[in-house]
């Protein structure tokens, strides 16, 4: 019984706070915000070469580390502390799990070398106008085209980085079912125009195909089937990183309420504040409980993780917007400011929760996982 | 990251699985589904057959009738009996066998020990606990009932309250103030008293649920021997704090196993009331299944801190709160899910006093309205949900403290 990280992963923790205290301070988070690409490319080779954080999933003879879901989820966790701007959850958790769960050791072996240096990023479209999260919403078609290849037409959008991405893995409609295709991220007839997102620290895009030249990733069955292991995983990293955003937005509320004084008092010694703290407390426990959880069976391969992906990814979004709403409450004016932090948090903790399914819709697939 | 347990603990669950499957017949649907009258009986034999095994004290050591064994071990067993569907012990046996012995095992004399935790094992002496009063009840430390040395006998008087099983016990163990000059905490004792005795009323009252649990106890120069006082004259504070975490680590395996067949029930019972395709309510069953999920994953990490030797902290105030603010939620959505016929209690109430209703019960309105109503009691009583949240703002979060009101 030891439902803690053992002694390598909190080394890997230490590490990757350490060296994103060092690297993406505030001021670096605010200046990267405002760049066109959204995130620092040279910070981005420094992870994969010094660290190796984008090829933790990836097996070593792909230029990874071979480590799994676990690492993965407590780097998510770190970036979302330290409010970091990175295409970690596109390239890193989203179409490196497409291309490991996938049966295509060729495309394997061509592109995660380059993800896991921190060269190339990657990214997964798949939500379009109608942002539905399901297969229905696929409509983007693919058609063959001469010499093997595939024709892509349609559109994506709400792409997560999907402006910067070396490599499109582009969810499309095909005569035999739903594909999972290659795009490279300058192939002609591909038009890819960054969207005006709430949070600036995650960037997303919106995609337009005029028979866009593709390859067909090789899966087992349906792509489908593949899109929704992907979810899963990204499901549940993106759950260990509202974990990290609460945490922190709770920090930074007990640190201010400790120090402002009001009455001739610290604000943290009247219950009002003390129980708004108290809970969020509690909130964060539950979600660091419940990300921990998803993340072992993520890591397991277990039959359970379609429940554990959906329970951590409701349960942790909501916890880290009603954390991250708190913070600002108990900052008062200021935290309603541009200047003061608080507001990257509460927009990135607002943002996940509705990415990949909003929490009414996860508690809809888990009542259906557990038979309801 | 491993939630198994370790090879011994798991060879000690065999052997409680192997009891277990010896003693209950092979379709048993836990005690819920007896009457009331057969589950006392039943409830009666099954603690002897407990106490002749030695599952009642499992962690004692042998010299006092234990087995010696681990905490570890304590949480195995609390999670086959909660899986069968069978109580460790009586009622009572929250006093007497967890409370009271662990209290002596660690603070008691020689002399209390032998003759006492014999005794509790055996089911001679039943047990209550009398804490708080009239007008000490979150601030316990205010208590004003006082003992007074009387040549070799205490002499008692004040009142408690809220004393669970009073009507049937034999003994209470009673926080007293024998030091009146000494501050708040610091003048306080932990008295073992007979209850039996003309000085020592007392007077049973209705919970809002209809059932009699409470008393009210009157001590009037009430006499107990002077060396029947716990861990030293002036230190009962101290005594009665250690207790505190005591149960926490069984709780932290047990509740989610407990709440998980109340959830479990209650999905049947969206069933039956046509209710499980409304989308309101499948949304509140699928959140309350992400609370019991989420309440033993915080369980195992309380437990995985237990295990490495953390004294129990604050951190049973996150469980505490955890689960008697989630029983709000579930018992009002069973109440949601009957609607009209949730107010028309038909079938017995439930068979224990707290929590959810036994294994094997009947989904009827009179289980669910009993358990939806005794649910407010839980954000109440050992600490209530205001109290924890101040404790867990100042232990854990290390908020500055309340100014105190000047003392009397």
């Amino acid at each position: 019984m030891d439902f803690a990280f053992d002694e390598d992963q909190e080394e890997l923790r230490r590490t990757v706070r350490a060296f994103l205290e060092a690297t993406a301070p505030e001021a670096e988070t605010r200046r990267t915000m405002e760049t066109e690409a959204g995130y620092d490319q040279a910070l981005w080779r420094r992870m994969g070469s010094e660290l190796g954080l984008q090829g933790l999933a990836i097996p070593e003879e792909h230029g990874g580390a071979g480590a799994g879901p676990v690492e993965v989820g407590l780097v998510m966790e770190e970036m979302g502390r330290a409010m970091l701007c990175a295409p970690y959850l596109a390239s890193a958790v989203q179409a490196t799990t497409a291309l490991l769960h996938s049966d295509d050791e060729e495309a394997r072996t061509e592109l995660l070398p380059a993800l896991a240096a921190g060269e190339q990023v990657a990214t997964l479209a798949l939500t379009e106008d109608s942002a539905r999260w399901n297969r229905e919403g696929v409509t983007l078609t693919a058609r063959a085209g001469a010499d093997g290849g595939w024709l892509l037409d349609g559109h994506k959008t709400f792409v997560l980085d999907g402006a910067q991405a070396d490599v499109v893995l582009t969810v499309a409609r095909a005569t035999d079912g739903i594909g999972i295709f290659l795009v490279a991220g300058d192939a002609p007839g591909l038009t890819r125009t960054t969207l005006p997102t709430l949070d600036l620290t995650r960037r997303q895009a919106r995609l337009e195909y005029r028979d866009v030249p593709a390859r067909r990733l090789r899966t087992r069955g349906d792509g489908w089937e593949l899109v929704e292991v992907v979810l899963r995983h990204s499901a549940v990293a993106l759950a260990a990183e509202q974990v990290g955003v609460a945490s922190r937005a709770l920090e930074m509320a007990v640190e201010y309420a400790k120090v402002r004084h009001q009455f001739g008092r610290a604000i943290g010694s009247f219950q009002a504040v003390k129980h708004l703290l108290a809970d969020s407390l509690m909130e964060v426990e539950s979600a660091r409980a419940a990300a921990y959880a998803a993340l072992l069976s993520a890591q397991n391969g277990e039959g359970d993780l379609p429940m554990a992906a959906s329970l951590a990814k409701s349960l942790c979004s909501d916890a880290s917007v009603k954390v991250t709403q708190d913070n600002i409450q108990v900052h008062g004016g200021i935290g309603f400011t541009w200047e003061h932090p608080a507001h990257l948090y509460f927009k990135r903790a607002k943002t996940s929760q509705l990415l990949l399914g909003d929490s009414a819709y996860h508690r809809e697939l888990l009542a259906q996982a557990i038979g309801v | 990251m491993d939630i198994s347990y370790p090879p011994e603990a798991e060879a000690f669950r065999e052997e409680v699985k192997d009891f277990l499957a010896e003693q209950l017949p092979a379709d048993w649907p836990g005690i819920g589904a007896l009457d009331e009258e057969p589950a006392w009986e039943f409830s009666r034999k099954w603690r002897e057959l407990l106490a002749e095994r030695g599952y009642l004290s499992v962690t004692w050591p042998r010299e006092h009738g234990g087995r010696g064994l681990s905490k570890l071990h304590q949480v195995v067993l609390m999670e086959e009996l909660a899986q069968a569907g069978v109580p460790f012990g009586m009622p009572h046996d929250t006093f007497g066998v967890k409370m009271l012995a662990n209290t002596l095992l660690r603070w008691g004399s020689e002399e209390q020990k032998k003759h006492f935790l014999p005794r509790i094992l055996a089911g001679e002496d039943v047990w209550c606990q009398g804490y708080s009063e009239p007008d000490a009840g979150s601030d316990l430390a205010s208590l004003t009932t006082r003992a007074e040395l009387d040549g070799d006998e205490w002499v008692i008087n004040g009142q408690k309250v809220w004393t669970s099983g009073a009507h049937h016990s034999d003994w209470i163990f009673v926080l007293a103030r024998t030091n009146q000059e000494a501050p708040k905490h610091g003048g306080i004792s932990f008295l073992l008293v007979p209850l039996n005795q003309p000085g020592v009323e007392v007077r049973p009252f209705r919970m809002m649920s209809g059932q009699l649990h409470f008393n009210e106890v009157f001590f009037t120069d009430a006499r107990t021997r002077a060396d029947l006082v716990v861990g030293g004259v002036d230190n009962g504070w101290t005594v009665a704090q250690s207790l505190l975490g005591v149960e926490r680590g069984e709780e932290a395996a047990t509740n989610p196993i407990l709440f998980k067949a109340e959830l479990e029930r209650l999905i049947e019972l969206a069933r039956m009331y046509g209710k499980d395709r409304d989308p309101v309510i499948r949304q509140r069953i699928a959140w309350c299944w992400a609370k019991v999920e989420t309440m033993r994953n915080l369980g195992y990490r309380i437990l995985t801190g237990w295990l490495k030797g953390a004294a129990p902290g604050p951190e049973s105030s996150i469980a505490k709160l955890y689960w008697s603010e989630y029983h709000l939620q579930v018992t009002d959505l069973a109440m949601d899910i009957m609607g009209m016929h949730a107010q028309v209690p038909v079938g017995r109430p439930p068979l224990r006093t707290f929590r959810a209703d036994d294994p094997g019960a009947a989904n009827s309105s009179g289980s669910w309205s009993t358990t939806y109503l005794v649910a407010r009691s839980g954000t109440i009583y050992a600490g209530t949900s205001q109290v924890q949240r101040n404790i867990l703002a100042e232990k854990v979060l290390g908020l500055p403290r309340e100014p105190r009101a000047a003392q009397k």
